[in-house]
């Protein structure tokens, strides 16, 4: 279903969007009718209460009509998400109704000028004056900046770093809030991304996200979720890119044979469907994951922790696809660089997708970290124990032995 | 008198945007592993029933599909898109090859009757076989009126259903008593998208499953199939200068 919408709602216009710089609200109020603006809310809270593994599949079947939309989209649902898990009964009363109808848009405001990776080290100011706290910063790169209705801002209510930090609920209207001028974009261009100033910009306390101090738990829980979907988005573009080059490959005749004849395009069509496939096992593992965790299951066999996985199929879904869609490009020539082709525009929507939601060069310092200072042996694997049970010992016992002397090793 | 009890035909056939490829051994085309999904026809018989319903015009809208076990999916879309029940008659893979209208009107004509249907629905042909007689032959099995390409359904809430018919030589409007048979032409109606909150419910409902022997039909197949291939390879044209020339062609090819 969620493909249908997206080709008949979405791919007809993404490229006037794209050339307009126009925010699709109706198209987004009318995905929210289907169900689509609080997807893995849960129905208790007033979403759609799909799983993350579900969530995946239908925003890779989105981002199929228009990337930047479906990125937007996805933000919004992880604002309401984020919400929902965290809010008090009066807050989720107050917010979440309108979220999920999209009658109000709700943005993700952690990055700010001096603060993008470094993000634990953020210096927007909340002071708490009587029933209101009084914010003073700026927030940098905000998806949905003028537009969205609610803003999830990180701010200091507290010491350095990330335990300093809180989670105000700031409103459209509120008495100073503005916002910089319209970023002008490479792509993503459906989406109006401004900085959002706050100069002493009264909140009232009640819009306090969950306490003080977790602030930056809750960003970071909201951002693994998000990471999936992200990387789901890149996984549309490309399925996408590399659908439109099969049929201009087998169209396209040169040399007297269609070129998907030639060998070079045949391996690389075949080569980047295999790449596809398995940056979709990578963001789909990830989300069943996030799911597992969320139940309480532990069929997470591999032992990875959940936001390693989440950070891991990021980095390869952003990174492959976008690399898919650029090889998709070249395979259409000339045609390719022509904006009357969307190819260029899926490579120019998803190259921002290495970038935000936490930079790729970042993913890799949270999976070292897991795996190297955290020293999770089960990382490397768990056949690893199985093939050296040769000795007629029962598995469980070879496996005591080996956890042994690797500590032992790790240790030395 | 009002409230009607609907029947709804759900075909599950090949998606309309697969590029079909007939099978090596030349008796059919290929369907393992192909994306199927409910006949257009058929969704747009559903979305008539359920905005019958939506008017009270209707009280219950039971979708039915005859077929192999993945003609569940298909009747899970007619749930999700708002039909009450459905009921999946069960018909082995084999069987289901040399399956005709005729077989198909007969499990619908005995359902219609063992269900009080007062309306049966269906789409006016499948878009895998073309045959536009399913819904007459239902008809003739039970002896109701049909209103066949049908673009317009209106009930009167009293025991009547005005049909407006799309037929070559333009619309043509027709009164019957139901119950009745009616087929859904193209521009009956646009299928709404089915919410995801009603796809999710729609898993959760029972589907009722019987078999065509519980129904008293023979399936047993009347057809054999010889061959199936695909139509001949367009042949480029030629270019003529001028009308005289066009003519002469023609005549020359015997064309006129």
């Amino acid at each position: 279903m969620a493909y249908q919408f997206s080709l008949n709602e979405f791919r007809p216009h993404m490229r006037e969007w794209d050339q307009n710089e126009w925010l699709p609200i109706d198209k987004l109020r009318k995905s929210a009718e289907l169900g689509f603006g609080g997807l893995y809310t849960p129905t208790e809270k007033g979403g759609t209460g799909l799983s993350r593994l579900d969530t995946s599949i239908v925003i890779e079947a989105l981002a199929q009509g228009c990337v930047s939309t479906t990125a937007l989209l996805s933000i919004h649902n992880m604002v309401v998400a984020m919400i929902a898990h965290f809010g008090n009964d009066d807050q989720m009363h107050a917010f979440i109704p309108d979220l999920v109808s999209m009658k109000k848009i709700g943005a993700y405001c952690l990055t700010e000028p001096n603060a993008g990776s470094d993000a634990a080290n953020l210096e927007t100011r909340a002071q708490k004056v009587k029933d209101y706290y009084i914010l003073n910063g700026t927030k940098s790169f905000i998806s949905g900046g003028g537009e969205s209705h609610v803003f999830l801002v990180m701010c200091r209510t507290g010491g350095v770093g990330a335990k300093g930090i809180s989670c105000l609920m700031v409103e459209k209207g509120s008495e100073g809030l503005s916002f910089g001028h319209k970023e002008s974009k490479m792509g993503w261009n459906s989406q109006p991304t401004r900085q959002v100033i706050l100069e002493d910009c009264k909140v009232p306390a009640r819009n306090l996200l969950g306490s003080e101090g977790i602030g930056f738990n809750i960003a970071m829980s909201g951002i693994n979720g998000g990471r999936v979907n992200i990387a789901s988005c890149s996984l549309g573009g490309a399925q996408w890119a590399l659908e439109e080059t099969l049929r201009y490959t087998c169209d396209r005749k040169q040399f007297g044979q269609p070129i998907a004849d030639f060998q070079n395009t045949r391996f690389e069509l075949a080569t980047m469907a295999s790449e596809l496939l398995s940056c979709r096992l990578a963001v789909r593992m990830a989300a069943k994951a996030m799911d597992d965790k969320q139940s309480g299951s532990d069929t997470n066999d591999s032992h990875i922790p959940v936001s390693s996985l989440c950070a891991m199929s990021k980095f390869l879904a952003t990174d492959r696809c976008h690399n898919i869609i650029d090889r998709c490009l070249q395979l259409f020539g000339g045609y390719g660089y022509l904006k009357d082709y969307p190819i260029q525009q899926l490579l120019r929507d998803t190259r921002v997708h290495r970038i935000l939601e936490g930079t790729n060069e970042i993913m890799k310092v949270i999976i070292a970290k897991d795996l190297i200072d955290k020293h999770i042996e089960s990382h490397i694997s768990r056949n690893f124990t199985k093939t050296t049970s040769n000795n007629g010992l029962p598995n469980d016992k070879s496996s005591e032995h080996l956890k042994e002397h690797t500590s032992a090793a790790y240790s030395s | 008198m009002g409230s009607l009890r609907i029947l709804v035909g759900c075909k599950r056939v090949i998606d309309y945007a697969v590029r079909i490829r007939v099978k090596p051994d030349k008796k059919g085309v290929i369907t393992d592993g192909i994306k199927h999904s409910l006949n257009p026809f058929d969704e747009i018989a559903v979305e008539e029933a359920v905005r019958l319903k939506e008017k009270k015009l209707a009280a219950d809208i039971c979708a039915v599909s005859i077929g192999p076990q993945a003609c569940q999916e298909t009747l899970r879309t007619a749930l999700a898109m708002g039909a009450d029940r459905a009921i999946h008659v069960e018909v082995d893979d084999k069987t289901y090859q040399t399956l005709q209208p005729i077989h198909v009107s007969k499990i619908l004509a005995k359902l219609a009757a063992d269900e009080k249907i007062d309306l049966v629905i269906v789409g006016k042909q499948a878009i895998d076989d073309d045959s536009n007689s399913t819904a007459q032959m239902t008809a003739a099995f039970l002896g109701w009126p049909q209103a066949t390409n049908a673009s317009k359904v209106e009930p009167d809430g009293a025991g009547s259903v005005t049909v407006t018919r799309e037929v070559d030589g333009g619309l043509e409007t027709i009164k019957c008593k139901t119950p009745a048979v009616v087929s859904a032409d193209l521009r009956l109606n646009e299928p709404r998208y089915a919410t995801l909150p009603n796809i999710m419910k729609a898993k959760k409902k029972a589907i009722d499953k019987k078999k065509p022997s519980d129904l008293g039909v023979d399936v047993s197949p009347r057809i054999e199939i010889l061959s199936v291939e695909e139509p001949p390879k367009r042949e480029s044209g030629a270019k003529v200068e001028s009308v005289d020339d066009l003519l002469t062609k023609l005549k020359g090819l015997g064309r006129i």
